[in-house]
């Protein structure tokens, strides 16, 4: 068995940060993004996009980009709309949701951009 | 010798509680008793003593009966099928006026349909195989505080199954360190930790050092992870005024959630907890010991999916269920029918799962099934598919016994669950491509990869002592 390794979490660190399902795996790519937006088309949800400023992201409500997409289906016009919130808000992170309307909840709420922090700066 | 013959109390049952062409009332309670009579005993006569002995029958006719509507009160037993693969029992289906019942109360329908019938003589073993609950009754009911939906908004999180970890050793840790192992959990990525059903308020550790102890890990957890988190804070106790007595406190720490155990506490202490917490806004955890004493043996007993509509009515946020693969008792498919009756709105018989009734659940919210029990990142791919979203999956000694520690463990599970989850939203099928999905997970996570090398070898396979009843011949 492997060396005990430390666990490198800190608070003064705001890469620690975690924005909930999938912030534990690595960045997703365009290819990977576009199977999730699948699956909420699948579903028969509404997408919908959030952003928030890092410093913020503990608060149940995020910006909304725009208004949530109900009905759209159309994964490329869905991805475009992640690419204009990312490049209209840099430095922020960025979800995808899925909102269950039937059953008043979201399907899916996952993280498909963290911003990198600089922590040389400040926090 | 002569044949045995039966001749119970003073009457025939089945004159008065045998109605073959009773046409079932949708307000009625409906229940289906497994029956195993004593040889000789006629099935009509047997069903017939059931429906009399869990309502109004005594064992001889009194005067006072006839001052009242007794046809109106009355069970009814009015079908008999044969049980698939058992020469013995029966099933018996009884029906229930639903103004036998006070409204609102799981206690005392149950005192009727499991009270003294279960020891009446004529049988030699009884099982309470499921219970019909009509809108019109469910709607009397609190049922769940909070429900799935609300517990997601309050935590913000959706679209995954949730962690949890019960701390160990159950018993012993000193108030501090067990409030250590929680923090060490929760920065790790876990959602939830857990007392122990044991852990209520021992000599080691009094129950408000743990709460304060266990308040301070949350909340620096939740600074550290930026994520919400909840430990179940036991608050079962001696007595209600105890119970509440904890339940306040834990409210004035601000704790999300806290826990009961339902069937060692009781469902009228579970009734009033339920009603508290959906008044106070606690979410409220359930844990069912003693269930197994209940709802094990094929014959006798109280089935498990009775046991959770109890829980359903009563109220509670999450239940536990078994797990399927773990180290306890479930079958696979009628795990899945009592699952579908905590959370879903409304489900269909199906015999395949062993749900023998239609149940409308109305606008009652459904509840978090919890699987907990000897599972580890290995049974994440099974308990993922299994389990689907509304779902707390608790890893103890899936957690604590990492070789790098509680945090480590932690991380490695909520990897392995993130991976399971985006991997099935990708269309794989992730029971069939689990180790590949897994060992592709773990070249970005050290501890998942630690973890499965740890567990590999881990399996449980003995059989289930309680299975469906399916055909042998």
């Amino acid at each position: 068995m492997s060396e005990v390794r430390d666990y490198p979490s800190r608070i003064t660190d705001p890469n620690s940060r975690k924005l909930g399902t999938f912030s534990y795996l690595p960045q997703m790519s365009d290819d990977e993004i576009r199977k999730q937006i699948e699956y909420i088309i699948s579903k028969g949800w509404n997408p919908a996009i959030e952003h928030t400023e890092p410093e913020h992201a503990f608060g149940h409500y995020w910006y909304m980009w725009k208004l949530p997409m109900f009905g759209e289906t159309d994964v490329d016009r869905i991805m475009a709309e992640v690419d204009a919130c990312m490049r209209a808000n840099p430095g922020h992170h960025v979800r995808l949701i899925g909102y269950d309307n039937y059953r008043q909840t979201q399907g899916a709420n996952m993280v498909v951009y963290k911003a990198p922090i600089d922590t040389s700066k400040t926090c | 010798m002569a044949v045995k013959t039966y001749q119970a109390g003073v009457k025939e049952y089945r004159e008065t509680y045998w109605e073959p062409d009773y046409p079932v009332s949708d307000t009625d309670i409906l229940a289906c008793f497994k029956v195993t009579p004593q040889p000789g005993v006629p099935r009509e006569e047997a069903a017939a003593a059931v429906a009399a002995e869990s309502s109004t029958g005594t064992w001889t006719t009194v005067w006072t009966d006839l001052l009242t509507d007794l046809d109106h009160y009355k069970g009814r037993a009015y079908r008999i099928e044969d049980v698939p693969g058992d020469d013995e029992s029966f099933y018996a289906f009884i029906a229930y006026p639903i103004d036998l019942f006070e409204p609102g109360s799981v206690v005392n329908v149950f005192t009727s349909l499991v009270g003294n019938v279960f020891g009446f003589k004529a049988l030699r073993a009884l099982r309470l195989e499921d219970v019909r609950f009509p809108i019109a009754y469910v709607n009397t009911c609190n049922g769940p505080p909070h429900g799935i939906q609300v517990e997601r908004d309050k935590l913000d999180k959706y679209g995954r199954p949730l962690l949890g970890c019960t701390i160990k050793p159950k018993l012993g840790l000193s108030a501090k360190n067990y409030g250590r192992a929680v923090y060490e959990c929760l920065r790790g990525g876990l959602d939830f930790t857990k007392d122990d059903e044991n852990v209520n308020s021992q000599p080691f550790m009094h129950w408000r050092q743990r709460f304060d102890f266990v308040m301070e890990a949350i909340h620096k957890a939740e600074q550290e992870t930026g994520e919400r988190k909840g430990h179940y804070l036991n608050v079962t106790a001696p007595t209600p005024d105890e119970m509440f007595k904890r339940a306040e406190y834990a409210k004035e720490l601000g704790a999300p959630i806290i826990m009961h155990d339902y069937i060692t506490g009781g469902f009228c202490a579970n009734t009033g907890l339920a009603q508290w917490c959906k008044d106070n806004g606690l979410l409220l955890h359930i844990h069912r010991a003693m269930h197994a004493v209940l709802d094990r043996h094929p014959k006798h007993g109280i089935h498990f999916r009775v046991l959770t509509k109890i829980l359903r009515l009563s109220g509670g946020d999450h239940l536990h269920t078994g797990t399927v693969v773990g180290k306890l008792e479930g079958d696979r498919q009628a795990t899945l029918g009592w699952i579908d009756l905590l959370r879903e709105p409304y489900v269909k018989e199906d015999r395949s799962r062993g749900i023998f009734f239609d149940q409308d659940w109305g606008y009652m919210p459904g509840a978090f099934a919890v699987a907990s029990g000897g599972i580890h990142v290995w049974h994440m791919p099974a308990l993922v598919t299994i389990f689907g979203d509304d779902a707390v999956l608790q890893f103890g000694g899936g957690t604590l016994g990492h070789p790098w520690g509680n945090a480590a463990g932690a991380a490695a599970n909520r990897v392995a669950l993130e991976a399971c989850v985006k991997a099935r939203n990708e269309g794989r099928e992730i029971e069939k491509e689990g180790k590949e999905i897994l060992t592709e997970a773990a070249k970005s996570s050290p501890e998942l990869k630690a973890a499965m090398e740890t567990w590999k070898e881990i399996k449980f396979e003995f059989d289930t002592v309680d299975k469906l009843d399916v055909a042998h011949k």
